[in-house]
């Protein structure tokens, strides 16, 4: 078996996680990386849209933002922003979002705005972009972050995008959330679900030669196990030359 | 509308305590028009965008600004906008007053602002705290179904800027690739100013309508500077300069370096083409190692209808 990075995991781990699904809304980095690797093995009919206006990108190169003028070339269609947020996003069209945060709590809430308190910022950071509408809308959230203690906090410095609130059954909907909000979130270290009656953060698989208590000491909250834990595949030999040797050659994001 | 160049167009429309939005989403970033404004001293301007990227945070830097209105600060791709930071978390070089939205918000308001509405309504900031520090984000009742929506008020600048490919000499603008927000921004502004890469025939816009995406009577001012969005790009004319990103990542975390990049590449430049005089003298293979290939669309037949 050959040797593999965190990132290689992560993006194998989310490609795989996109199986049969069509319309796949991307960030750069990762999840493009892994969009497009899912689209060559498990969802060849996958579409990737972009914020930045794009449906349907075939980029030629990694790119480097999710304004790149690779995903241009090629695409299937390139239209204004407004189009995208109101005819793709708000309408409900897109299946699947990738996201990420400097901050999340047990439910899949998420924080990108600030560190600290807003008037008075610890650390300023990006703010929502398209991340609060996306959190909203997608049909299903998919989280890729690498685990560490003080981005998997107990209370948020700020509430950016809505996961599952306070865990509630049924609070998304009763607040006029149309997407299901986080149902994956894909570590460095293993990945979790969440639960469908709790909405709490629960770990599903673990990555080969890992262990609960590493996964734990990255938490800041008794993380909750699923009772059929199981080890994750490691990155087949296809999926990692696809990567090293088409997707990312580089190693811009995978290494 | 009037062929101005770039000096003579900020100094036109571009006036202390004015709000402006220099918009394009990653792509179209007029760079030329944001140094003009920073030799110009121009201060206490209000500055929208929704991504204010580089060009913001130089003008930060420079003190151009008292107030920011955005929806994601960051270097693309790359990571913190540390000028723009250091200005909302101590106060460097002076204090800027931020208005944050989501992307989709600021749309919002610049179509608001474009269709002369008293609001626009969009379904977001549910669960999102945004609404607690933005008072202007409101929630109204649905006339229609009674249910909640949130708002967002017209967003109208004193000036937009904006770039684009070409324009023939009456200034009916035709741009492809990320259209982001601008026709929105441009019909929103009271003044708009257009920089473009290349002036061609007005026979080359009438063969191609739909490429048009902002007539001339919404122009005010067209500016003609090629190679006028570095590090940003135009699609099919030069590619973006990540290493340009990548370098302002670094220099730009320290207040002296900022200087030193300000005095050098903007206060010690007459214009535009004598930053690009120096860049190419530092790299004469720039344009090489940003150059856009060649992918031509294939024609399409509007027909004759005589």
């Amino acid at each position: 078996m050959t040797e593999y990075s965190p990132s290689e995991f992560m993006i194998t781990a989310s490609a795989r996680a996109l199986a049969g699904e069509k319309i796949v809304f991307v960030g750069v980095g990762l999840p493009g990386v892994a969009c497009n690797l899912a689209r060559r093995t498990v969802a060849p009919e996958i579409e990737m849209v972009y914020e930045s206006g794009i449906f349907g990108a075939r980029p030629a190169r990694s790119p480097l933002s999710i304004g790149d003028p690779t995903l241009v070339s090629g695409a299937t269609l390139s239209c204004p922003q407004n189009d995208l947020f109101m005819n793709y996003l708000q309408a409900g069209r897109i299946q699947v979002a990738f996201i990420g945060a400097a901050q999340i709590d047990r439910f899949g809430n998420l924080n990108s705005t600030v560190i600290g308190d807003y008037h008075n910022p610890k650390v300023r950071l990006p703010g929502s972009g398209g991340a609060c509408e996306i959190a909203i809308h997608a049909q299903k959230i998919f989280l890729i972050m690498r685990l560490k203690k003080r981005a998997f906090v107990e209370k948020l410095d700020f509430l950016t995008s809505p996961g599952h609130l306070s865990g509630k059954p049924g609070e998304r909907e009763a607040m006029g959330i149309p997407g299901s909000g986080p149902q994956l979130l894909v570590s460095d270290m293993g990945t979790f679900h969440f639960d469908k009656t709790t909405g709490e953060m629960t770990l599903a698989d673990i990555r080969p030669g890992v262990t609960v208590e590493q996964i734990q000491a990255e938490i800041s909250w008794p993380l909750k196990i699923a009772p059929n834990l199981k080890n994750v595949d490691s990155p087949t030999d296809e999926e990692l030359r696809i990567i090293r040797e088409e997707l990312d050659p580089k190693g811009i994001y995978s290494k | 509308m009037e062929l101005l160049n770039m000096k003579d167009a900020i100094e036109k429309y571009v006036h202390d305590g004015a709000t402006i939005a220099i918009e394009g989403f990653t792509a179209f970033i007029c760079f030329s028009a944001a140094h003009e404004i920073i030799r110009q001293k121009r201060r206490d301007l209000t500055l929208c965008r929704m991504t204010p990227d580089l060009i913001y945070d130089q003008m930060v830097a420079a003190g151009c600004a008292c107030k920011l209105i955005f929806s994601y600060l960051g270097n693309p791709g790359v990571g913190p906008l540390y000028c723009i930071r250091r200005a909302i978390e101590k106060g460097i070089p002076n204090q800027l007053e931020i208005e944050e939205y989501s992307h989709f918000g600021t749309i919002c308001r610049y179509m608001a602002g474009a269709a002369r509405l008293p609001f626009f309504p969009l379904h977001s900031y549910i669960g999102d705290e945004l609404p607690s520090v933005n008072p202007k984000i409101k929630f109204i009742k649905s006339p229609y179904d009674g249910k909640s929506i949130a708002v967002v008020p017209p967003l109208n600048p004193d000036v937009a800027i904006i770039h684009a490919q070409r324009a023939d000499m009456m200034g009916n603008i035709q741009m492809w690739g990320l259209l982001g927000s601008q026709k929105e921004v441009a019909f929103a502004s009271r003044h708009l100013v257009v920089v473009v890469e290349e002036i061609v025939d007005e026979e080359v816009v009438r063969s191609d309508p739909n490429r048009t995406v902002i007539p001339n009577l919404a122009v005010d001012a067209l500016v003609h500077q090629p190679f006028g969005t570095h590090p940003s790009y135009v699609q099919g004319y030069y590619d973006r300069d990540n290493d340009f990103y990548l370098k302002w990542s670094k220099l730009s975390r320290d207040e002296e370096k900022t200087r030193q990049w300000l005095d050098k590449w903007v206060y010690g430049v007459k214009d535009w083409n004598e930053y690009l005089a120096k860049l190419e003298a530092e790299q004469p293979d720039i344009w090489q190692r940003l150059s856009a290939g060649e992918a031509y669309s294939k024609p399409v037949n509007y027909g004759e209808y005589k």
